[in-house]
């Protein structure tokens, strides 16, 4: 009895906190679109018994999903998402590495203070830190008037609004999601292993990427499915810092929410990204299934 | 000279492999190594040994070249090897962690060094089947480290620091992580390999009885200092110091005044209203010099009655009996409370042992038995 129970406390959650909410928004996605409360038909009536569920599930069908492959925006901005999310991925392992290695190999009672400055941003609204950002990347921001002052450039830089901000704000916010996970793998590193590499004739430069590298894969896999996953859904830091080129799916998912208040469409867009994600979220779970296996 | 005894430190034409020459190594204020020189020849299997922070570690990894000496010289095969960094020394090192990399199988572990020197592909897989043969692991070379045992283990880390054919292999504390019965076939073992290779080998251990047991020649550290380098039998029977004597194996030691009384024989008044002691040592001592006597409890005999002809003998009674199964260890306490261990082989069912607890004994040695030591 007990165990069922305990059993039954993460799937309920599960079911109350996904399933529901996920079957709501997948039978929006296949409603039309109607200017009432709510935004979309059919509704279910229970009144008419069974003959107005039959009617419900008559007027559902797949029209929304089909509307997203005739106009190309859809699909240009799924793939122009993908794209930024593994360039900023990218940029976030290319930051993010030589940081966790630094603490890794900073004396131990260094380390502790280390990590609370990787996580202190998390102190302050993520919100008022892009806007933080745009103060600093506008044409009169403080990047721009440095520049200037050092005489470097002559005109300013225009960086807010363009990708290059997007990429600058996402390495940003996602930093510590890539730093603590490769720092919890190099931490953990035996410091003979480098020794041995050495003492078998490794130079550093070898050793490192014949050793600690290889052995801080998980780390590397986990902190860029951290950073990924979330990066392909961004909203805020491509309205906020992103310009009219900058084309990502959940800005169109906004737009059509609140927008176009095609609710329907909207959904069919969310039911898609879902999908999408599945596949790198199925991976992330089978390369910690395998660390921890290796582990035991 | 036999030529069937290796023992090149006795022919003065030998040339060493490994010279110590003045060698101190500093960390902070803290001297690790103080001022030592040393040479280790070319097949030996040298043991140093000593307490924890004794300096034997920094020693070994100064040969691998993880740390310079502070002042002096380090000379392998007659050359400076201070300026060198460890991936081009012709040294490999078995580490105490064994440190195999976890993310390769035992084949390639093995084949890590070679790889390195770009060996031809055909040689070496050659010399890693050689090695995997040598060290018994052939069935287990598709397997990952944390898929073998311990002992497995340690020979993966023993044919890795092999296969590159180092001139010498310097292993750390190999058999630390090893149980007692895994870690005497092992020790056979090693030594085989090491007469098989033809390698010098220089292992730092704690542990004394391993070292006795390896070893060509033992030196004993304590606090960065050698304090006797000889081989293992003279060690035992000749320690140069109370220190020496104290460290390996169990030992009595009787403090008193040496008095010449013969050529090379000295009588030790050790206590008051006691006959003194006989004791012969080729040292000399001065008139009424403080010394040390060590006797090793298996030379004591122990006996109901005095035996006629003991040049050593005293009275006491069992304090307290040690049974080892083979052996039994007497405590037996002196009028003047002085405990003497006395060790005697169990010949005998132990139900009919002579003595027991509080019986009067006599014990007795001979003259040669014992070693005097200055202080």
């Amino acid at each position: 009895m007990r165990r069922a129970f305990l059993i039954a406390v993460p799937y309920v959650w599960l079911l109350a906190l996904f399933l529901v909410p996920f079957f709501i928004v997948l039978k929006i996605s296949l409603s039309d679109i109607e200017l009432a409360i709510p935004p979309y038909t059919p509704t279910l009536d229970f009144s008419q018994g069974w003959s107005g569920i039959k009617e419900f599930f008559s007027q559902l069908d797949f029209e929304n999903f089909v509307w997203l492959t005739e106009d190309d925006l859809y699909w240009k901005a799924y793939l122009s998402s993908v794209k930024i999310a593994v360039i900023s991925t990218f940029f976030t392992l290319l930051v993010g590495y030589p940081i966790a290695y630094g603490m890794a190999r900073a004396p131990v009672e260094w380390r502790p203070t280390l990590m609370m400055l990787v996580i202190l941003p998390f102190w302050t609204s993520f919100l008022i830190r892009v806007y933080a950002w745009m103060g600093i990347l506008s044409n009169e921001g403080y990047l721009n008037q440095l520049l200037l002052w050092t005489g470097l450039i002559s005109t300013p830089l225009t960086i807010l609004n363009t990708n290059t901000a997007v990429y600058i704000g996402i390495v940003y916010t996602y930093l510590p999601f890539m730093i603590l996970p490769i720092y919890s793998a190099l931490e953990r590193m035996d410091e003979s292993l480098i020794e041995a590499a050495e003492d078998l004739g490794c130079s550093r430069v070898q050793a490192f990427w014949l050793v600690t590298v290889p052995l801080s894969r998980p780390g590397i896999i986990a902190g860029c499915f951290l950073v990924m996953i979330p990066v392909i859904g961004e909203f805020v830091i491509p309205s906020l810092l992103g310009g009219s080129g900058t084309l990502m799916i959940g800005k169109v998912l906004w737009e059509e929410f609140f927008s176009n208040r095609d609710w329907p469409v909207a959904s069919a867009v969310a039911v898609v990204l879902l999908l999408i994600l599945v596949i790198p979220i199925v991976l992330f779970q089978r390369n910690q299934q395998k660390q921890t296996e290796a582990e035991q | 000279m036999n030529s069937d005894v290796f023992a090149p430190w006795e022919d003065p034409q030998a040339k060493p492999l490994i010279q110590f020459q003045n060698v101190t190594k500093r960390f902070g204020d803290f001297t690790a190594i103080d001022n030592l020189s040393l040479d280790i020849f070319e097949k030996e299997f040298f043991a140093l040994l000593g307490p924890s922070g004794c300096g034997k570690t920094t020693m070994m990894r100064m040969l691998a070249g993880f740390e310079t000496p502070t002042e002096g010289h380090i000379m392998l095969g007659g050359q400076d090897i201070d300026p060198i960094p460890p991936n081009k020394r012709a040294v490999n090192m078995m580490f105490q962690s064994y440190a195999l990399f976890p993310h390769l199988s035992i084949w390639e572990n093995i084949a890590f060094g070679l790889r390195r020197d770009n060996m031809p592909k055909h040689d070496l897989e050659e010399r890693v089947e050689e090695m995997l043969r040598l060290t018994r692991l052939t069935q287990f070379a598709r397997r990952k480290p944390h898929q073998i045992s311990g002992g497995q283990r340690q020979r993966v880390a023993l044919a890795r620091s092999l296969a590159k054919a180092p001139k010498l292999l310097l292993l750390d504390e190999p058999l630390g992580a090893l149980d007692k019965k895994l870690r005497q076939d092992t020790q056979f073992e090693l030594m085989d390999i090491q007469e098989k290779t033809g390698t010098t080998f220089v292992i730092v251990t704690h542990d004394q009885e391993e070292a006795m047991t390896v070893a060509s020649r033992v030196a004993v550290m304590d606090q960065g200092q050698l304090m006797q380098v000889a081989t293992p039998d003279r060690i035992y029977e000749n320690p140069n110091s109370v220190y020496v004597a104290d460290f390996i194996g169990d030992v009595n030691i009787i403090e008193g005044r040496a008095t010449a009384n013969g050529e090379d024989t000295y009588q030790i008044d050790w206590a008051e209203g006691q006959a003194p002691l006989t004791a012969t040592s080729a040292n000399g001592f001065a008139q009424g010099q403080a010394c040390h006597l060590a006797i090793r409890p298996e030379k004591v005999t122990i006996s109901a009655d005095r035996p006629a002809d003991a040049i050593n003998a005293v009275q006491g009674k069992v304090h307290d009996i040690a049974y080892l199964g083979n052996l039994s260890t007497y405590y037996v306490e002196l009028p003047n409370g002085t405990i003497i261990k006395a060790q005697t082989a169990n010949t005998r069912r132990i139900s009919r042992r002579s003595f027991t607890w509080e019986d009067p004994v006599w014990l007795s040695w001979t003259a040669t038995a014992a070693v005097l030591l200055a202080d």
